[in-house]
């Protein structure tokens, strides 16, 4: 491959400095526009994030029609708030209780919904979370901090195609009084894949 | 799928990272760009053939899967399939970075495309199928054991198991020959309920898991009440 000077021929290049040449390559070729890479990240990094998830979680709790249409078809429902795009075709919102707990993986890679949460968070994509969450997620959500009864039906959802899974958390008790706008604050991105609940403020 | 991809239930990788309260999207500047890169890159080859790309992400040896973490992946994934459509010559990135650092390394020359002649009918993975889903929600079915080679997208833990069918979900392209740019092949798509003990043994944790799978990843399964519905 090189002739030149190159000590460390098995050693691996760093992800940023190939990132940097891939830009580089494809750029001067005029295959990639920076300038649209920027908008890329920049909506990814401020806009399209757990904020809308919890706007619709927010709703669901202050409005029965709304949340009877977001369990009938989730994907209208968090159109109607003004939701869509890449990963985001299909969209099925799953409601936990005081009985039943659902949570979110995709063991075959990190498939999640990008409209209402954004990207998936670093331990979402870790290795140990989409190979242990579909054998024992008991123990995996105690690790990650949630302490399930014994009596609490556990159901993993496991996202191996276009399907995309909410977690529509259970309202907290002593909320009764809060304003919708107040209810978005309290609502995790966490409690929305399933690995933490909503607690009150 | 088989390979690196296909963690579910594998062991070994200790415990889990618990949430922080805050991170940023892009804990590093290369991984926005390598983020954006890929998706655009992606469309230059036919599409935006996520299939394309898992399917690349799941041909990865352990180290370009794993080393460098989930950006790090993409844009190995990326290359491997800029590599394979002749948008880059094998070794061009490499070259390129050793240049950017300082070295003097002869680039290769850019290939003759390949680029496959292949189009999507439609803009995304959903797709209408003209005859009725082969199952009903409550039919019991079974993961075929030999199903799931290739670019298919069924999970090795759940293959030659049984389960029951709980939601019927829209149709959608079939990824085993999507990925490879052959042909859309919709199927209906069954999320399809297992009980813990039926995919882990009898000392398994009590609970259910759903995994949405194609038609023809499914068999009928006669006599085996493997699970109730909740649904």
């Amino acid at each position: 491959m090189s002739h030149g000077m190159t000590p460390e021929p098995n050693a691996r290049i760093p992800a940023s400095l190939r990132t940097e040449a891939l830009e580089q390559l494809l750029t001067e070729r005029g295959l990639v526009d920076p300038t649209v890479m920027d908008k890329f990240i920049a909506n990814y990094s401020t806009n399209v994030g757990p904020l809308n998830g919890a706007k619709v979680v927010a709703r669901a709790w202050t409005d029965p029609e709304y949340k009877r249409l977001l369990l009938a078809d989730a994907t209208s429902a968090v159109k109607e708030l003004g939701f869509g795009g890449p990963q985001g075709e299909h969209i099925v919102v799953v409601e936990n209780s005081a009985a039943t707990h659902n949570v979110v993986v995709c063991t075959l890679c990190s498939c999640y919904p990008w409209p209402v949460l954004g990207l998936p968070p670093s331990w979402y994509r870790d290795p140990a979370y989409r190979a242990r969450m579909v054998r024992e997620p008991r123990a995996v959500l105690a690790e990650m901090g949630l302490e399930l009864a014994d009596d609490v039906q556990i159901t993993v959802r496991d996202s191996s195609t276009e399907v995309r899974w909410l977690v529509l958390p259970e309202r907290p008790a002593g909320t009764e009084q809060l304003s919708e706008e107040e209810l978005v604050a309290l609502v995790t991105r966490d409690a929305m894949v399933g690995v933490a609940k909503v607690v009150a403020p | 799928m088989g390979g690196i991809a296909d963690l579910g239930g594998t062991e070994g990788w200790g415990p889990v990272q618990p949430p922080p309260r805050h991170a940023p999207v892009f804990p590093e500047v290369w991984e926005g760009r390598a983020f954006a890169l890929s998706l655009l890159s992606m469309g230059r080859v036919s599409g935006q053939n996520l299939d394309a790309f898992r399917y690349a992400l799941g041909r990865l040896d352990r180290a370009a899967y794993l080393d460098d973490g989930y950006y790090g992946r993409w844009l190995n994934a990326i290359e491997l399939m800029l590599l394979e459509s002749g948008i880059l010559a094998p070794g061009a990135i490499d070259a390129r970075a050793r240049n950017l650092r300082g070295e003097r390394v002869e680039e290769p020359p850019v290939p003759e495309p390949t680029k496959p002649d292949y189009a999507a009918t439609a803009p995304g993975s959903l797709r209408t199928v003209d005859a009725a889903p082969a199952f009903a929600v409550g039919d019991p079915v079974r993961a075929r054991a030999t199903a799931g080679e290739g670019a298919a997208r069924l999970p090795g833990y759940v293959r030659g198991h049984t389960g029951v069918v709980d939601v019927v979900q829209p149709a959608a392209l079939l990824p085993d020959t999507h990925a490879l740019f052959q042909a859309e092949n919709p199927q209906h798509v069954y999320s399809v309920r297992f009980d813990s003990h039926e995919l882990w043994g009898s000392g398994a944790e009590p609970f259910h898991l759903t995994v949405e799978l194609y038609e023809s990843y499914l068999e009928p399964a006669v006599g085996i009440p493997a699970v109730g519905i909740t649904a």
